[in-house]
């Protein structure tokens, strides 16, 4: 097949940056499993500075996950019943609210954490605790709950549902889990994914809402970059990317999904 | 319970939890920065104090300069792989959109493994080359976390073009070239647009990578972060995050009312 020059000149910048995104990644990988990097691969390789960032970063990494899971939990509960009622009242009020919800999107994390800090800063038993770091988490992740839920729910006569339901005598609450939590799954699975994701790589806020009890994993990958040889904070990063890269793929399969069902 | 009471009722976690986490504390936050002698006239210290402005104008350029080249080279990209198909598409794909979950401090330490003291580009090349502590490492970084982002809203926006168009435009006798500045770019516009905003209030806002690189540039967020924790300058702190929120909220929601996409603005 005859290609034109712009083609491979397209080509060429195509590979280029995906050599930029890659290599690193690449490197950081073969970092964390090299005797010493310094050396190259020909020192051998070894677990050892994997199981030295187990020793050293466990409680962190077992945070984020406890943390991922309580968020999810706290969206599910508050996102899903209120994509629901924006869904019924579609509005310039609902518009309005969607919009404030959705603030934490655009204002950067650094903003929002200082002004959690100024408000509750000085309660004590709120302050030092993991729910702390919880509150900045959810406010970050919920918007994008409430609107993966709405955005399904918009794309379907789920009027109809309810008033087939509420005919045959269903009463609100069991028409919400018998009728709108099953059609709205799609949406629901995407939110959920896209929240843990989000969770576990949560840095701007989490470094201002942190306490030195609390590392988290990104803020403990931010302590080893700075403290750390680079085969220790290297083999950190890998097991970062063990854990987001699947989360990642399987939330963009989920949501593509999710706008299939929306269009 | 009837209907409407329990669809206001399915509203009221949503609106505790923002009232009390969300609103409150910006009110606060938008106290915080005016309660020094100052008053209202911190912002405009803001513009008058020369470390300050400088901040800021170093900031806008590092993300104007981030934002064209996320632009151009995700643009070429985006439409290469959105109307191209062959072995490797997919891969290629996934390693594009892959920094996307990835935090800023991670993307930092990217840059650092490229372009560090021991970094590939140090080992590789004579000489001492390292660049992942200046103004250049911060741009890489920024970019590295632009690119999939920016490529995600011009690959959607070219899937919805009309390939009809580009043929006709072929069989009437445009050049390629022509094809591209006439009826692809045209078509594009709106998304580009709002690809570009988003990548330049991401910048804008960014922290993580800043903060792992430990430049000497000052970017607002880590004059933010360094007023803040460093000098206990909590008014001129809270006054730069509200200017810095303010800048990166407009033009966010000015991108949306382009394409009606969201992205989150992490990094």
């Amino acid at each position: 097949m005859n290609r034109s020059f712009s083609w491979w000149l397209q080509l060429a910048v195509t590979l280029l940056t995906a050599a930029f995104l890659i290599v690193p990644a690449i490197q950081s990988i073969l970092a964390g499993l090299t005797v010493s990097y310094f050396r190259g691969l020909s020192s051998g390789l070894t677990l050892k500075w994997i199981t030295r960032v187990w020793e050293l970063y466990a409680d962190s990494i077992f945070l984020s996950l406890w943390l991922a899971v309580s968020c999810l939990v706290v969206t599910l509960v508050i996102g899903v019943p209120a994509a629901y009622a924006l869904a019924r009242n579609p509005g310039r009020l609902s518009r309005v609210l969607e919009e404030f919800i959705s603030l934490p999107l655009a204002v950067p994390g650094l903003a929002l954490a200082l002004a959690l800090l100024q408000l509750y800063g000085t309660v004590t038993g709120f302050r030092t605790s993991w729910t702390f770091i919880l509150v900045g988490h959810v406010l970050y992740t919920l918007p994008f709950m409430v609107r993966s839920v709405l955005a399904v729910l918009m794309a379907m006569d789920f009027k109809t549902l309810e008033e087939s339901a509420a005919t045959l005598g269903a009463t609100a609450p069991t028409r919400f889990w018998t009728i709108i939590v099953p059609n709205a799954m799609p949406g629901i699975l995407a939110g959920a994914l896209t929240v843990v994701t989000l969770s576990i790589g949560e840095f701007n806020l989490t470094w201002m809402l942190h306490t030195p009890y609390l590392k988290t994993l990104p803020v403990g990958l931010a302590d080893s970059y700075a403290s750390m040889r680079l085969e220790v904070a290297s083999a950190y990063t890998l097991i970062f990317f063990v854990m987001i890269v699947p989360l990642l793929m399987a939330m963009q399969w989920a949501t593509a999904r999710a706008q299939r069902i929306a269009q | 319970m009837t209907s409407r009471t329990f669809v206001a009722a399915c509203l009221v976690p949503l609106a505790a939890f923002t009232l009390a986490f969300l609103a409150l504390p910006l009110v606060r936050l938008l106290q915080g920065s005016v309660e020094t002698e100052a008053g209202w006239a911190i912002y405009l210290q803001i513009l008058q104090k020369p470390r300050y402005l400088e901040t800021l104008v170093n900031t806008v350029l590092v993300s104007l300069a981030v934002s064209v080249t996320a632009l151009l080279i995700s643009t070429v990209a985006g439409v290469f792989l959105a109307r191209n198909r062959f072995f490797g598409r997919g891969l290629l794909l996934s390693i594009l959109t892959l920094p996307l979950a990835f935090p800023g401090v991670v993307v930092g330490f990217m840059i650092i493994l490229l372009g560090g003291r021991q970094g590939l580009f140090n080992q590789l090349l004579p000489g001492h080359v390292v660049f992942a502590y200046s103004l250049t490492g911060l741009f890489l970084g920024y970019l590295y976390f632009s690119i999939p982002r920016v490529l995600l809203t011009v690959m959607a926006a070219v899937e919805k073009l009309d390939p009809a168009l580009e043929e006709a435009a072929r069989t009437l006798g445009a050049s390629p070239l022509r094809v591209v500045v006439d009826v692809i770019l045209p078509g594009l516009a709106p998304s580009l647009v709002a690809a570009g905003a988003i990548a330049f209030a991401t910048a804008m806002g960014a922290f993580g990578t800043a903060f792992t690189l430990a430049t000497n540039i000052d970017v607002l967020p880590m004059v933010i972060y360094t007023e803040f924790t460093l000098s206990a300058n909590i008014a001129m702190a809270s006054a730069l995050s509200v200017l810095l929120g303010l800048v990166t909220w407009v033009l966010l929601l000015a991108a949306r009312s382009f394409t009606g996409t969201t992205v989150a603005a992490g990094g």
